[in-house]
């Protein structure tokens, strides 16, 4: 099936890879999106590096015009911190989901924001382990079902929602740059990605998004989760500033 | 980039020493790493030299990084190693499988130790199995089992060359003996010797817009179908036969009608070829064979010379993990394979003269058909024994 181009489509979209293979109503494309966009008011396309994590995230191994990576759950930020310590003017980043950045890859995480790797990392929040079939993720929200927390989350059990963005902004330098977006409000997170991208320090992007499939909700359901109930535990906004363009020269 | 041993020179070092200058003058620009005995003073050293020589280190928070960064500078188009042990190394083949699947030229400099877990840091030879088949995968990676200083040196530079070359990731096998022993090592500038330390050429982040002026570079390892899966992997065994005939490297000292082919692996390998000498010396028929290369194993080779032989013993420090190669090796033959294990264990060449001595008298009093010592004789008369 090809399908005419969008017309609201990034330039750095490939179009020979779409139409992509997210399912409807996903997060993942919409903050892919603003990414895109991101890198086109920049023209950077020459300079991003793409990394994608395993998890829902590896289906965009070949979605951007971009060079790309695909590597292990976890383990894209090394890999990434390895390629900019030899090659400072690439801007590499790093696309996870909650459960590569902040479970199984958090000391990647962590150690790479404490070091202040100037490295970007996009993470997509969607409160589940998608991509293996709905489990409980670190970001699982108290009460919220899931198929290893059958009768919803219970923190007496299995503790509290991670909030990766904030433990990020307590250990990464001053002048890192630390933002939660969502999917729900894109001029916002393109607004963070721009920043994010052009921070010369460590910067993280945190976006909360859509999982319909592993969610079970409909249309209305999925949106009122985003945009309603997610931010009560995860507040938008940034948590640290960076370097602004001002300030850099 | 000028030489880093522009004159051939003596130097008196350790093994990890020997590594450090090795991986610089073969043009490593990085080296990522986390503390593990007996590995540590190779970071030790290469941390203190690299700067003079404009080349990087990272620290890592743990193996797993130290890997994945290797991964990613390589991918950005250098030259770059890590190297560990033990615990270190389990860790490390999480890495090591992603670059055997992607074809990517890593290399990790391996300083054995005792195991399984923490064991002891001292040494072993037990790290074989995870050197030559870590990892979810086929063991289509090169593994240079090295036998001293001088080894250690020429095999660290070449692992680069034969890395780059193959775009395989490339282990350099050692143990904690070698790292820490001191003694005189030759050191000079491979170019000068004609050894191969590779090219290295960028994966992601060439000139050229991708999209624009040319197709973006798209890795990946994952695949959605059995048979898309099948073929890419089939496509590197038949790289990988390809490459065994051309890299397989062993080293022996042939003994016409031998009773017994003794076969050892990196610094066991030189206990084993002075045992050897001294029983050839007093008329007993014994060969030796070193496997250089552990992957691809030298199979051939270790077949043709275990024929002529009555039988084959196997020394190492380990529980059969040489062995099991060999007895691969030599499948569908009748030659008897004998083992001694000693895992985590030195093995000096007096335990194996003693050995050999044993099995020998053993068999002169069952009879044993030929490879006696009047055929020793013969052979030595005829300039065969070394
Ligand atoms: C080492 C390892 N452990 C487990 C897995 C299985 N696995 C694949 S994706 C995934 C979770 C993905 O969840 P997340 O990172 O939140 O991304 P999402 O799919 O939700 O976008 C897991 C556990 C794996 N590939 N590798
Ligand atoms: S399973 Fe969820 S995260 Fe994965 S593509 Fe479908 S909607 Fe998106």
């Amino acid at each position: 099936m090809k399908l005419q181009p969008e017309p609201q489509m990034p330039r750095v979209w490939r179009r020979e890879s779409k139409p992509h293979r997210f399912c409807p109503g996903c997060g993942h494309p919409l903050a892919l999106k603003a990414l895109g966009e991101a890198v086109d008011d920049l023209d950077w396309q020459d300079r991003v590096v793409f990394g994608c994590d395993i998890g829902c995230s590896l289906l965009a191994w070949d979605f951007f015009d971009l060079d790309t990576v695909q590597t292990h759950h976890g383990r894209t930020l090394p890999v990434l911190v390895g390629l900019k310590r030899v090659r400072p003017e690439l801007v590499p980043i790093a696309y996870m989901g909650d459960g590569g950045a902040y479970a199984i890859g958090v000391q990647h995480l962590v150690s790479a924001a404490a070091r202040d790797e100037p490295v970007c990392s996009l993470v997509v929040n969607n409160a589940v382990y998608a991509m293996t079939g709905g489990q409980m993720a670190p970001t699982t929200l108290p009460g919220q079902k899931t198929e290893t927390t059958p009768y919803g989350r219970d923190p007496a059990l299995s503790g509290h929602p991670l909030k990766g963005a904030e433990m990020v902004a307590a250990v990464a330098a001053p002048e890192a740059y630390v933002a939660r977006g969502s999917v729900a409000n894109l001029r916002q997170l393109k607004r963070y990605l721009l920043r994010a991208l052009q921070n010369p320090h460590f910067s993280l992007v945190e976006v909360l998004a859509s999982c319909p499939t592993n969610w079970r909700t409909n249309a209305a359901e999925t949106w009122e989760w985003v945009e309603k109930e997610m931010p009560r535990y995860f507040p938008l906004g940034e948590l640290k500033g960076g370097v602004r363009e001002e300030e850099r020269r | 980039m000028t030489a880093v041993i522009e004159r051939e020179r003596r130097a008196f070092l350790t093994g990890n020493e020997v590594v450090a200058w090795a991986a610089l003058a073969a043009g490593a620009e990085v080296m990522f790493g986390y503390p593990i005995t007996p590995q540590n003073e190779i970071m030790h050293y290469w941390a203190r030299l690299a700067p003079r020589y404009g080349r990087k280190f990272l620290q890592t928070e743990d193996e797993l990084s130290a890997g994945y960064a290797t991964i990613g500078a390589v991918l950005g188009g250098v030259k770059a190693f890590t190297a560990t042990a033990g615990p270190g190394h389990v860790l490390m083949q999480e890495a090591l499988a992603m670059a055997e699947m992607m074809r990517l030229p890593v290399v990790a400099i391996i300083t054995q130790r005792g195991g399984p877990s923490t064991a002891t840091v001292i040494y072993s030879q037990q790290e074989v199995n995870l050197a030559c088949f870590g990892g979810n995968g086929e063991g289509f990676r090169l593994v240079y089992s090295v036998a001293g200083l001088q080894d250690l040196y020429e095999y660290t530079l070449k692992a680069f060359g034969m890395a780059w070359r193959y775009r395989l990731p490339t282990i350099v096998l050692g143990d904690g003996y070698q790292a820490k022993m001191r003694g005189p090592v030759k050191l000079f500038d491979p170019a000068r010797q004609g050894i191969d330390t590779g090219m290295a050429a960028p994966f992601l982040g060439a000139a050229g817009t991708p999209g624009r002026e040319r197709p973006p570079v798209h890795l990946r390892n994952t695949y959605n179908l059995e048979e898309e899966l099948l073929a890419v992997v089939e496509e590197q065994a038949r790289s990988f036969e390809q490459v065994a005939e051309q890299v397989a490297e062993y080293e022996e000292e042939k003994r016409e009608g031998a009773a017994i082919l003794l076969v050892a692996h990196g610094i066991v390998a030189r206990a084993a070829q002075l045992a050897a000498g001294r029983l050839r010396r007093r008329g007993k028929a014994v060969g030796f064979f070193r496997p250089v290369t552990l992957r691809p194993f030298p199979e051939t080779a270790l077949r043709r010379a275990a024929f002529e032989a009555e039988m084959v013993l196997v020394a190492e420090s380990a529980w059969g993990q040489l062995e099991r190669l060999v007895r691969a090796s030599l499948s569908g033959s009748e030659v008897p394979v004998q083992a001694y294990r000693r895992p985590g264990m030195g093995i000096t060449p007096e335990e194996l003269e003693e050995e050999l001595e044993k099995i020998l008298a053993a068999r002169k009093s069952s009879g044993w058909s030929r490879g006696d010592e009047v055929a020793a004789r013969a052979a030595d008369a005829t300039g065969l024994a070394p």
